[in-house]
């Protein structure tokens, strides 16, 4: 489908180092539409992870930083306190939020710190060779967890979405997929809307993004598509989990 | 403005503000938690911004954003918070970011004690963090030191694009002295938008800034390491700065010491003067860059019988003193780790064991 659009200003000319089949270009790309449709990129500052995304910000042609990992809220929060003007998102995978950067999420959000967060949940550490994330699936094999992930040993995926959402404070929480056209649109839409909240300086805004891995779950694109539509979907539903109207309006 | 008699934790605070610098991020940890305190209350009367992290990790990356845009930036901490930004301290050195670190340091390892301490000269000194990094160490003796070095802080920090670390202890942090404030400075960093991701609007130009470490390239990594190198190098060039006492003396030892240690010290030289004893003193002022040259030179004068480290800590300085004498005379260490400061009648008897 890209072939109908032109490349978002946003968006450099450099050729991704991602995977045949991997999700992080289509988010990449909707992310550089979106700032470019909102007109922002001589005032936005994105936050790279540390995992596939690393080097994100070769992909893109605005202000970077690069983050240590799961930090990349702090960074945010840092950034937005002393420029509450610029617009900064983190791009961060699932071992880099939900692992090892839980706790700054976490701090984050209920501080309601006034940023973007876009999460690529594709439940397993990617660029380390596709180990147990928090988020991986009940049984789901990955190279640290041969046998399928035991719940009784490691617990129950977590779903950061709801987790997030449990917070009091006002937030724009939302997950969403990009593994068919349709719900690209639909992704779009939710990470436009997040980048607007902030944009009004409403509330912290989470964009939860059920990706794919083909890679490191052994499996062709075609086919993870179908197992991304058949195993993470049931558990990791998609749909809107909280908008700062709702909190407001109380 | 005249002098006035103030707390040193709230005294550095003050100055960061007369610095020009209005953005600190803290986690509270004792003995200085009253800077944090301070700031909560000043930073809202000048507008700038306070906030209190969850972590001391948090913190340390709060830094990096912040300074990774332009902004003057300071953290005030403790030991064991000081080991949970180490990471942060070595992103932020190799991303070449401006950011002052206070440590008022606390008795350790592990939890220690709150009580005056010098046992973070290594973290300091050798690197807490990662990778091959160096801080720019500035260590006070007392109050009005303290106010002076973190007027300093900022604009070395921003001549190198390196994080400066003030390590205090405890008493410094805690004791009330009189002290004065010199003029506000500017409060920007001056070559900002050449690297900071401060938007591509603000600095009106169209190439887009990063703020990173990371240098997949192995010809690559070497030369970003060589450039750090360079700067260090530079420090030990420009920067090294130191107190001598009794220097001009046909003095018997040299005592190498620092901070609240180095005021003890003094007592006890001038005690040993009255007596007919000479003994001399280098008090660094920057622990790196490390008053090498100046060690090396006391220390091989006629007749100087020993050097020593006087030091809060098991010995740790005195490595570093160690290296400076280069055999010109032998080498000592006495040290006290537990919160207890030496006292004057102890450095006597001390250096009279060394002396003939
Ligand atoms: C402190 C630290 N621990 C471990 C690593 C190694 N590491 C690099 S990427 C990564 C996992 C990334 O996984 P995820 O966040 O899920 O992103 P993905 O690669 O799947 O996009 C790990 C553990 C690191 N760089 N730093
Ligand atoms: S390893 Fe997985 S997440 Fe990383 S680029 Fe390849 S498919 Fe994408």
């Amino acid at each position: 489908m890209a072939k109908t659009y032109k490349k978002p200003e946003a968006l450099s000319e450099q050729v991704t180092h991602y995977c045949p089949g991997c999700t992080h270009g289509v988010i990449h790309r909707l992310l550089a539409e979106v700032i470019d449709e909102l007109g922002i990129r001589g005032r936005t500052v994105g936050i790279a992870p540390v995992g596939c995304a690393v080097l994100a910000y070769n992909y893109f042609t605005f202000d970077f930083q690069e983050a240590a990992h799961g930090r990349a809220p702090a960074m945010a929060t840092g950034i937005k306190r002393v420029r509450p003007d610029l617009m900064v998102f983190t791009y961060q995978g699932d071992g880099d939020l939900a692992s090892i950067g839980m706790g700054e999420i976490i701090h984050a959000a209920n501080r309601g710190e006034k940023f973007t967060t876009i999460f690529v949940n594709n439940t397993v550490y990617g660029m380390t060779g596709g180990q147990m994330a928090p988020t991986t699936l009940k049984g789901q094999r990955t190279t640290t967890s041969p046998a399928g992930r035991d719940v009784e040993d490691v617990g129950m995926p977590v779903k950061m979405a709801e987790l997030i959402s449990a917070l009091e404070t006002p937030a724009y929480i939302t997950r969403q997929t990009v593994i068919k056209p349709k719900y690209i649109v639909r992704a779009k839409k939710a990470i436009k809307k997040a980048f607007q909240y902030q944009m009004d300086r409403r509330c912290f805004s989470l964009v939860e993004l059920v990706s794919t891995c083909p890679t490191n779950w052994g499996l062709t694109p075609v086919e993870a598509i179908k197992w991304t539509e058949e195993n993470m979907l049931p558990y990791f539903q998609l749909g809107e989990f909280k908008t700062p109207d709702e909190v407001e309006e109380d | 403005m005249g002098k006035i008699l103030m707390k040193g934790n709230e005294a550095i605070g003050e100055a960061a503000i007369r610095a020009g610098c209005l953005n600190y991020f803290a986690y509270p940890i004792t003995p200085q938690s009253e800077v944090a305190e301070y700031l909560s209350r000043r930073m809202p009367e000048v507008g700038g911004v306070f906030l209190q992290g969850e972590s001391e990790v948090a913190v340390g990356y709060m830094l990096f954003g912040a300074a990774g845009c332009g902004a003057r930036v300071l953290t005030t901490s403790s030991s064991p918070g000081i080991s949970l930004m180490s990471e942060a301290i070595s992103y932020i050195s190799s991303a070449e970011l401006p950011v002052v670190f206070v440590n008022i340091v606390r008795g350790g390892p592990g939890l220690g004690g709150i009580l005056p301490s010098q046992a973070d000269y290594f973290q300091a000194t050798k690197g807490g963090g990662h990778g091959d990094y160096r801080l720019l160490v500035l260590a006070p003796s007392g109050v009005q030191e303290a106010v002076d070095m973190v007027m300093m802080a900022f604009p070395l920090a921003e001549k190198y694009r390196n994080p400066v670390m003030i390590l205090g202890d405890g008493l410094i942090g805690q004791m009330m002295e009189p002290v004065e404030f010199s003029d506000h400075l500017k409060s920007e960093p001056s070559n900002k938008d050449d690297w900071a991701t401060n938007g591509m609007d603000t600095r009106n130009r169209k190439e887009r800034n990063l703020v990173k470490s990371l240098f997949l390239d192995a010809e690559l990594l070497e030369e970003h390491n060589l450039v750090l190198k360079a700067k260090y190098d530079r420090m030990k060039q420009e920067e090294v700065r130191y107190e001598p006492y009794n220097l001009e003396t046909d003095y018997r030892a040299l005592v190498v010491s620092y901070g609240t240690m180095s005021r003890v010290c003094k007592t006890a030289i001038d005690n040993m003067k009255a007596e007919g004893i000479e003994v001399a003193m280098i008090r660094p002022q920057t622990l790196f860059p490390f008053p090498i040259d100046p060690i090396r030179a006391a220390a091989a004068k006629d007749g100087c019988q020993a050097a020593i480290s006087i030091e809060l800590s098991m010995g740790q300085m005195v490595e570093d003193v160690e290296r400076s004498v280069q055999g010109k005379c032998p080498v000592h260490w006495h040290g006290k780790a537990g919160g207890e400061i030496p006292t004057p009648e102890e450095v006597v008897d001390v250096i009279k064991s060394l002396i003939k």
